[in-house]
């Protein structure tokens, strides 16, 4: 459905390295010696059993771990060159976007949900200008003409999907170069998750996105790459084509023909 | 087991827990039932209404109407005026007094109607001057003879007054002479002296209890919600922060006589803080309701969902900023409810405020200033105890309906806790 092949330029413009990242949770080990390259303007897919660690890397990328009390990350994360550790977190997650499990938009008006990134970070100079961005974010998010009648109305009140997709549009008016998606899909329906998906196939094209999901069929329906986790490793990555094709490692193999997992 | 068993099992635990509630329920409707039927009767009041022609020559002797000059009269003058025009209206009404003595003709009216009229006539000297209509309290017992208190066979037992007294009260009621009439006094009055019951207010308790709430408010509500924030968003878990949790726990079973203690030595002998004053007052029962605030506050903090403020934080926003425009908004309704929870239960505490001398006799009003916060008060639950204490049964009413009252507050600032819950609870 979607066009899986990539040209060479894109595979060499690399967004995210890790280099031997492990993860600890207190005394236990989630992560251990991920080395990973993630390039811009595709979706990479983490995928994986329950359990495996996909989450918890997805969370180093923006330091969404450091509100973890215990969780400690150690070997190197560069995003556009430079060690994740010397970028201000507040100015970090303002650069690389991140979309829930479960959609969670504030208690707040669907315009205020989209503008609230844009306010902190004081992106806009008018009310005309913030308008502009909201419209932006949600046409991005592709929920604009289902909302821009009731924009006032809460983001709680929107369907699931709607919600899902006024998250997107809320992680992407704040005009990252990244965006983080920890399964997106987990809480909709068949209908919610294609629009979903269609959404990043579209949002590919500007943004370097990284999803996990569980669902192997959405992993190679939405992704150029695939990276497979199993029990804290870093099994395989590669293209999407190749690992659910031509896996190199027999894991891999057992995983996505469903043999464990 | 059997199935039979099973349900009859059932059964008797259903049976079980509603006779419970119906125990329940009557006890509360008989606590209900004894408070409104002794504390209801307070909220009337026996007046006369009679046809005054001061004396004007007693009671300005220099005729200059000045009221320095005038005050020189002393209440007993203007009690032998009330006394005189007592007469006149009965007289003109045909009504015979001749079995009464002259001590029970006089105390057919309240000791603290001369005083009244005293006041009037100072601030106004023209009254002098012409005939006006003025209502004045009948005596305690007069006024306890029309809501059942006093009766015929009581009155010939009773030294206070006697059953010629009550006949011509009777005799003047046959008149419009006397009326029973709703008391708007018993909200604004002060307290008064053991032996004018009938003229016994709760208007300084109501100042006082204002000011000790104004001052709960402004002080519990953001220490604890800062506490509440400080511990539940960025304190670091470790012993200390778990000695602190644990403490503030022990805090709210604290009896709260000992806070009372604390007040005592802390602010009155160490601060120098005065004695009987809404300030101190205020104060201590801060102390006291900080730890029931600041529990609900961390409750509510912690009931929001933290996908919220992850939310906040994956767009870029710092902590503070995560937490103070997302997680407190979420959180205020609880946190208010925890507030006009504790603020009920500061508004009943009697125990602390006993030891920092609140249960004096106040008749002054404090000044509705900001200095008002330091001048003498009482408080509702201590105006409840005061006159509980007191001898005349006239009193015990008054206790009950100011029970009433404070009941009808209390409730009212559940009601409005439940309200807003209710209202604005689980948006997201």
């Amino acid at each position: 459905m979607f066009d899986k092949t990539l040209d060479r330029t894109m595979t060499e413009n690399t967004k995210i390295t890790a280099q031997s990242v492990n993860v600890h949770y207190g005394d236990k080990q989630a992560i251990q010696d991920v080395n990973v390259d993630i390039i811009d303007k595709a979706v990479t897919a983490f995928i994986g059993p329950s359990g495996c660690g996909k989450s918890t890397f997805l969370r180093c990328i923006n330091r969404m771990n450091d509100t973890i009390v215990g969780c400690k990350v150690t070997g190197s994360i560069t995003f556009e060159g430079k060690e994740l550790t010397e970028f201000d977190p507040v100015y970090l997650r303002s650069r690389i976007g991140m979309v829930f499990q479960k959609p969670n938009p504030f208690p707040k008006s669907i315009y205020d949900n989209v503008a609230y990134g844009p306010r902190i970070h004081g992106m806009a100079k008018n009310k005309a200008e913030l308008d502009d961005i909201v419209e932006r974010a949600l046409k991005k998010g592709a929920i604009w003409d289902e909302v821009k009648d009731r924009l006032d109305a809460p983001g709680t009140g929107l369907s699931g999907g709607q919600q899902q997709r006024l998250c997107i549009a809320r992680a992407v008016a704040t005009q990252p170069d990244v965006l983080l998606m920890d399964e997106p899909c987990s809480a909709l329906d068949p209908i919610a998750t294609a629009q979903i998906e269609e959404l990043i196939n579209e949002l590919r094209e500007n943004y370097c996105v990284i999803i996990v999901t569980h669902s192997m069929q959405q992993a190679a329906r939405v992704s150029q790459k695939t990276a497979f986790f199993h029990l804290g490793h870093l099994v395989e990555f590669d293209d999407t084509n190749k690992i659910f094709t031509n896996p190199e490692d027999p894991r891999t193999e057992s995983y996505i023909t469903g043999r464990i997992g | 087991m059997d199935l039979a068993k099973r349900n009859r099992k059932e059964k008797t635990f259903r049976l079980l827990g509603l006779s419970a509630i119906v125990l329940s329920l009557v006890f509360l409707v008989s606590l209900f039932a004894s408070v409104i039927s002794s504390g209801l009767p307070s909220f009337w009041q026996t007046k006369y209404t009679l046809q005054l022609d001061l004396p004007s020559d007693k009671l300005d002797k220099s005729g200059t109407r000045d009221p320095l000059k005038m005050k020189k009269v002393t209440t007993i003058g203007y009690s032998k005026a009330l006394v005189q025009a007592l007469k006149d209206n009965l007289d003109a009404a045909g009504i015979d007094y001749s079995e009464l003595s002259k001590k029970e003709f006089k105390n057919m009216i309240s000791k603290e109607a001369p005083a009244q009229l005293r006041n009037a006539v100072l601030a106004d000297p023209s009254l002098l001057d012409r005939s006006f209509t003025w209502t004045l309290l009948a005596n305690g017992r007069i006024d306890g003879y029309y809501k059942g208190r006093v009766t015929m066979q009581s009155a010939e037992l009773d030294g206070m007054v006697s059953p010629a007294q009550l006949e011509l009260a009777d005799a003047m009621k046959e008149k419009g002479l006397l009326k029973t009439s709703f008391n708007t006094q018993f909200f604004w009055w002060p307290d008064a002296s053991d032996l004018r019951p009938e003229a016994a207010g709760l208007g300084v308790a109501f100042l006082g209890s204002f000011y000790m709430m104004l001052i709960v408010l402004v002080l519990a509500v953001p220490i604890s919600v800062c506490t509440a924030v400080f511990l539940e968003e960025f304190a670091p878990t470790n012993w200390f922060t778990d000695l602190i949790e644990i403490n503030i726990s022990n805090l709210a079973a604290v009896p709260s006589i000992v806070f009372g203690i604390l007040g005592l030595s802390l602010f009155i002998n160490f601060a120098g803080l005065p004695q009987s004053a809404p300030l101190v007052g205020g104060l201590c029962l801060t102390l006291m309701t900080l730890p029931t605030v600041i529990i609900a506050a961390r409750a509510s903090i912690k009931a929001v969902p933290p996908s919220l403020k992850d939310g906040a934080l994956a767009l870029g926003a710092s902590k503070t900023q995560a937490v103070f425009h997302h997680v407190l908004p979420s959180a205020a309704p609880g946190i208010l409810t925890g507030t006009i929870i504790g603020l009920a239960q500061a508004l009943g505490e009697t125990a602390p405020l006993l030891l920092i001398g609140m249960v004096a006799f106040v008749r002054e009003y404090p000044s509705l200033s900001p200095e008002g916060i330091t001048e003498p008060a009482t408080a509702l639950p201590i105006q409840i105890y005061n006159w509980t204490v007191r001898g005349d049964p006239a009193f015990v009413e008054r206790a009950s309906g100011a029970i009433i009252v404070l009941l009808t507050f209390m409730i009212a600032m559940n009601l409005l806790a439940v309200l807003l819950r209710r209202r604005v609870e689980k948006r997201w």
